[in-house]
């Protein structure tokens, strides 16, 4: 980095920050990749359900499908926000 | 034993076709009998790449539909012993490739005794990439270090980890991790993604990084691979790459900054 790179110091992020962006979405787009067909059909439903008695958030609802050995896990997580 | 190796990435324009053009050839150069095929039907452009284009008599689509034999639609190449290409078809019909038709060329490639059957795969995820990744024993991922890029590879891994028939059949297609275009000195500027970070995100093993380099330009240009120009920095970081994937242990080169000069190191 030269003398004058000094003065230009906002570009020197622009990678961690898209580091950052991509873990974030991928860790996202990979939870969705192994689920059943149906599972963005069904978060979707749950979703609205839920917002019926709690205003909540796209993001703070999880629905999750872990494989074990001989069986299947449907895991849902909801974050209720703050009283 | 043939091997069959897909070179995708689910975007377009970060170097599937060039790269396809120097493994294969580079292959070839190894005492390989390689045939690198172009799946890209529609957008027929590894002919140019590898210079043969007023060489195409019949294409894979013939071959598929019976219009011509395998031996007399490979272009043998001039320059490298070993080397044969098959082009693709300028055809718009978008089913012209199909399951049945590529598996029987591909036995029958096998049946010529070929080591390696190269598939250059279009851009996107529709049937022609699908094609040409179902069979594939080993993936090169081609990616950019740049978001776009990142994202669509993640994406056709997800592909080749659930629909390729290896993953239909429980076993696992070999994937490898390719980087072009970087630029060591943005990287160190903090502008573009790193080799670690890319890594860190994607987490499948590196086969090997290839500069940001004009001589892929002028390789293109000529028709000739870019493996070709063993001067280049691009062309010597293929020819890692292909050692690399016959099993050498090559270190990676090319992913430091060239020293820079004392002004330049005071004036950026």
């Amino acid at each position: 980095m030269g003398l004058f790179d000094l003065f230009r110091q906002k570009n020197r992020s622009s990678a961690s920050k898209a580091k950052e962006r991509l873990q974030i979405l991928i860790a996202h787009e990979r939870s969705g990749r192994n689920g059943p067909d149906y599972l963005p059909q069904m978060r979707n439903e749950l979703m609205a359900v839920i917002k019926k008695y709690v205003p909540i958030d796209d993001d703070q609802v999880k629905v999750q499908v872990e494989n074990g050995e001989g069986y299947d896990v449907l895991e849902l997580n909801i974050t209720l926000p703050d009283k | 034993m043939s091997k069959v190796i897909v070179v995708t990435s689910g975007k377009g324009g970060v170097g599937k076709t060039t790269t396809s053009a120097a493994i294969a050839t580079g292959l070839a150069q190894q005492g390989f009998k390689t045939a690198v095929i172009d799946f890209d039907v529609g957008l027929r452009n590894l002919d140019l790449i590898m210079g043969v284009e007023r060489r195409v008599v019949f294409d894979f689509v013939n071959v598929i539909n019976g219009e011509s034999g395998l031996k007399q639609s490979l272009i043998k190449d001039k320059r490298v012993e070993n080397l044969f290409i098959l082009p693709a078809s300028q055809t718009r019909d978008k089913d012209a490739l199909n399951k049945e038709g590529v598996e029987r060329v591909i036995n029958e490639l096998k049946d010529e005794e070929f080591d390696y059957i190269v598939c250059d795969s279009p851009a996107g995820i529709e049937k022609g990439a699908f094609m040409a990744l179902y069979f594939a024993d080993e993936a090169i991922v081609v990616t950019n270090p740049e978001v776009s890029s990142v994202r669509d590879s993640d994406r056709i891994l997800g592909i080749l980890q659930s629909k390729s028939k290896k993953a239909e059949q429980g076993e696992r297609v070999k994937e490898h991790l390719l980087i072009t275009r970087y630029s060591a000195e943005r990287v160190s500027d903090g502008e573009m993604l790193g080799v670690e970070d890319i890594l860190d995100i994607l987490a499948i093993p590196l086969i090997g990084v290839i500069p940001e380099s004009p001589a892929v330009l002028q390789a293109s240009n000529q028709g000739n691979p870019v493996i070709l120009d063993d001067k280049s920095i691009a062309g010597q970081a293929y020819n890692d790459v292909v050692k690399r994937f016959l099993g050498e242990d090559i270190p990676h080169r090319f992913l430091d900054e060239a020293k820079k000069g004392f002004f330049k190191r005071i004036f950026g």
